[in-house]
């Protein structure tokens, strides 16, 4: 190490070289220099001060590490925030890094530059050689503050962030973390460095589905809440059910309803669906129902012209004798299955979209499907046989299903109107009404849950054809010809028979169960405080189906997948046979057309016997030629 | 998902169908606690409920100090007093496979189901009897099926130390928005089947102390969890189709998830058909 005071004329007045890494001080020991040299050499050629002449610096004495360290400290850029003071705790235990602290080692750049020179502090002469340990320990540093090629950190700043973080968030088991830590923070680093672009503030789609619900809050005011639901522990939370309550205030504020009803969500894959159960006022569906008509009329329009100009063209081939089944009309709007209108909505404060009306076709499709709902209503359904609509017919259609199958309420609550029709009628016409009976009085729940005949359907039961009134297919052939009536009426003597269901508001303890599950399981919740207890109803046939009830008070709901329970695995229908060729025989087999040769030779041997059959007729009347010539040859 | 955080939780996840009443999870706040304190057990977890037809079992996991561990099971048919469950055995897990249908509601059901196979027969020591597994035993081994095939967690929330034990990883802040959209971010929470046989090159990317576990990206079939963003995306929602009613739900950018089953019980076979 250089002689403690230096030579005081080695000022940096001698001259600076410009990037001293080239200059050898003489003056030093080589083993120690050349340690130092490697660390200047690394860092040197980030220097922005080529006055400070290490050599020089070296030859002062002890605080030449001090200026080492803040040349070097200048070159990074980014760096460490903390101040000079932090990091020259290092080497503390001498005294006189304190005292050269307060005014730091100046650059040239700084005011105080060229006012403190080293080497004549008050206290430098008196300074003792630093030994061996010091140099180590600044080896050490020098070493830790090289930087790495491939990140541009050093060990030196890194470990101080690090410990610097540890001590201000002050976790618990730091050592079981550090790893992390250092990931982390080295993490972040990166992150500082290669952002050259401002951050787009992210939008967020909870922003916007926060404003759609705020939306619902602007308009409508508070209102009631379901309690009977959250006591026996069905039903959405609470924010949930108030979101969906206001929407659903907002959709009777725009359409003209008259009830309206919270019917129950159903999950998808990509978006769920909340449904809401509405029965318009009357006179407010017809127009709707107009405008289908005229387009089934203009359509069969276009089809009868069409067909006349075929026949005019060609000439007919063989008309297949092929006959589709009579499409069965739906019901109309307001009656049976298409009692309710519903409307469906991805999330409360979106737009409520209608479902459309089902159809006899779709319901029975749907019976032999088994899907999951995407979210999309105008997702297509790919099924065998094909489901003929698309997701918002599908979903129409289960919820018809849903309806029809675990739709109940406590016995008594509805009655049936006063007007009776025959009980012969078809049908059992006379039956559909039902009305609330105002002498209605309630069960305990208790009894309720003990018994299932205290509860009824108050929807009628979906008929295999797809209709709760049965409609006879066969009707319409008065319009058609007579011949054809007949020919159908042999064909097809079983469906004329009458499909009945179960009459209205029959009791629950007559549904059937699947195998030896009941189709409904009771239970009462809460169960130790049974005053105040609701009944609650599980169908096991549509699990996710809900009945509670409880004093006057009773509900339907839905929260599930939307599909039926089955006990077996679902096997999809098969696609129907191959139909079968016409059959081979004789009057349809090819023969090869005889050649030329064949038919000649043919010909010939029809002509000779032909001439066999004239020969002998020829030689007779030759022999009576001969005769007659040979009488002649004697007369003369 | 833990105890301690069960309210909160269910707020975020209850789609309506988990059945837990206002009594129920009075109860549970209390009942599981007093389960850590008399099992020693270092957390409990409420994993869920089965519904049987009479009767619907709800279910309890406790757990030591690693998580990889196999846990305890408790049941009970009210909340209150939970009962222990045998371990899940595979000959166990085996024969619940065979059976079908709902859950009775009553612990000491048995059911009687015919043998498959004549190799079965050697193994039992009933020839000729009908053989009968406790409805105990098949509720141990359909909660163990249900956890090695649906029950997942976050990627880098737990982590495996050198020693081998899983522990949760202290420093995990949750999944940002488009992790968490992800399926790959998602891991089972069971002994990893496919991690062998990654190639070279994704190995290379795995950090072996967090990515210990499979993930969910290949799954089959295709489509079998469902993926939503509830309460306008500040909750992600993983619904499992396998198995219905498996809910996993995460808070993106913090530190809670969690899952629960609240169902039947029954494998769902025909999902290729209703993809």
């Amino acid at each position: 190490m250089a002689e403690p005071g230096g030579d005081p004329g080695r000022l940096p007045s001698e001259g600076s070289e410009p990037g001293g890494e080239s200059h050898r001080p003489q003056q030093l020991e080589a083993g120690a220099a050349s340690e130092y040299q490697e660390g200047a050499e690394e860092t040197s050629y980030k220097q922005h001060v080529p006055d400070i002449n290490f050599s020089q610096i070296y030859a002062l004495g002890q605080d030449s590490h001090q200026a080492q360290e803040v040349s070097v400290y200048q070159t990074y850029p980014l760096g460490t925030q903390e101040p000079r003071g932090a990091y020259q705790t290092y080497g503390g235990h001498d005294r006189y890094q304190a005292y050269e602290r307060e005014h730091g080692p100046y650059l040239p750049h700084e005011p105080g530059y060229g006012l403190y020179q080293p080497g004549y502090g008050p206290y430098d002469d008196l300074t003792p050689d630093p030994e061996q340990r010091m140099l180590a320990c600044q080896n050490a540093k020098a070493y830790l503050l090289k930087s790495s090629v491939t990140s541009g950190l050093n060990l030196y700043d890194h470990l101080v962030n690090v410990l610097t973080k540890i001590l201000d968030e002050q976790p618990t088991d730091p050592v079981d973390i550090f790893e992390n830590i250092s990931k982390d923070l080295k993490a972040a680093q990166f992150q500082k460095k290669m952002d050259t672009l401002r951050d787009e503030h992210e939008i967020l789609p909870s922003f916007e589905s926060a404003e759609m619900r705020r939306n619902l809050f602007l308009k409508s005011d508070g209102g009631d809440e379901e309690r009977e639901e959250e006591l026996g522990g069905i039903g959405l939370n609470r924010d949930e059910t108030y979101l969906i309550f206001l929407a659903l205030k907002k959709l009777v504020s725009v359409q003209p309803v008259q009830t309206c009803r919270f019917w129950g969500r159903i999950l998808g894959r990509e978006k769920n669906y909340i449904i809401a159960e509405v029965q318009y006022s009357e006179g407010e569906e017809e127009e709707e129902t107009e405008e289908e008509e005229v387009i089934d009329e203009g359509d069969k329009r276009m089809d009868l012209v069409e067909d006349e100009d075929e026949e005019k063209e060609k000439s007919e081939p063989p008309k297949s004798t092929y006959k589709p089944p009579p499409v069965i009309p739906k019901e109309e709007n307001g009656t049976g299955a298409n009692k309710y209108v519903y409307f469906v909505c991805n999330e409360p404060g979106e737009p409520w979209v209608k479902l459309p009306p089902v159809t006899p076709a779709q319901i029975v499709c749907a019976r032999k499907i088994k899907k999951f709902f995407t979210g999309r209503l105008d997702a297509p359904i790919v099924s065998f046989p094909p489901f003929p609509g698309n997701e918002a017919n599908y979903l129409r259609a289960q919820i018809a299903r849903i309806s029809a199958g675990t739709h109940v309420s406590p016995l008594g609550y509805y009655r049936f109107a006063e007007e009776e029709g025959d009980e012969d009628e078809e049908g059992g016409g006379g039956r559909d009404d039902y009305e609330e009976n105002p002498d209605f009085e309630p069960l305990s729940a208790f009894e309720m849950v003990e018994s299932l005949s205290t509860w009824v359907h108050h929807v009628p039961s979906i008929l295999k054809q797809g209709r709760c009134v049965w409609f006879n297919p066969l009707q319409k052939t008065e319009e058609e010809e007579g011949e054809e009536e007949e020919e159908e009426k042999e064909e097809v003597p079983d469906e004329l028979q009458q499909e009945i269901g179960p009459p209205l508001l029959t009791p629950l303890s007559e549904d059937e169960g699947i195998q030896n599950i009941p189709a409904w399981t009771a239970s009462l919740s809460p169960k130790l405080t049974p005053q105040y207890a609701v009944a609650i109803l599980q169908s096991n046939r549509w699990p996710g189906a809900y009945a509670f009830a409880c004093g006057t008070k009773f509900g339907n709901i839905y929260f599930g997948w939307g599909q039926k329970y089955s006990l077996g695995n679902h096997t999809p229908a098969l696609p129907p046979p191959v139909q079968p060729e016409y059959p081979d025989g004789p009057e349809i087999r090819e023969a090869t057309d005889p050649t030329v040769e064949e038919e000649l030779a043919f010909k010939a041997a029809q002509e000779q016997k032909a001439l066999e059959g004239m020969e002998g007729e020829e030689e007779e009347e030759e022999e009576e030629l001969e005769d007659g010539e040979e009488e002649d040859e004697e007369d003369d | 998902m833990e105890a301690a955080a069960l309210p909160a939780a269910l707020q975020l996840v209850a789609s309506g169908d988990t059945g837990l009443s206002l009594e129920k999870r009075a109860a549970l706040g209390a009942s599981l606690l007093l389960l850590q304190r008399d099992y020693r057990f270092e957390r409990v977890w409420f994993w869920g409920c089965i519904q049987g037809v009479r009767g619907t079992y709800y279910i309890a996991q406790g757990l030591g100090p690693d998580l990889a561990a196999p846990r305890s099971r408790l049941y009970s048919l009210n909340c209150a007093e939970w009962s222990l469950l045998p371990p899940a055995t595979e000959e166990m897990v085996e024969r619940a496979e065979l059976l079908t249908g709902r859950f009775q509601g009553d612990p000491s059901f048995e059911y009687a189901y015919a043998e498959v196979n004549a190799e079965d027969d050697e193994n039992f020591q009933d020839d000729g009897k009908e053989l009968t597994i406790k409805e105990e035993n098949r509720l141990v081994a359909t909660i163990e099926q249900i956890d090695r095939a649906v029950g997942i967690i976050p990627r880098r929330a737990l982590m495996k130390t050198p020693l081998g034990s899983v522990h949760e990883n202290r420093s995990f802040e949750g999944l940002s928005l488009t992790e968490a959209k992800k399926l790959s971010s998602y891991f089972h929470f069971t002994e990893p089947v496919n991690l062998k046989n990654k190639t070279l090159l994704e190995k290379a990317d795995l950090d072996p102390s967090t990515d210990f576990l499979d993930s969910l990206e290949h799954d089959v079939p295709q489509g079998s969890w469902t993926v939503q963003f509830e309460k306008g995306s500040t909750v992600v929602v993983l619904r499992s189709l396998l198995w219905l009613g498996l809910t996993f739900y995460h808070v993106p950018m913090t530190k809670q998830y969690g899952y629960i089953y609240c169902g039947t019980g029954e494998k769902n076979l025909d999902l290729p058909f209703m993809l």
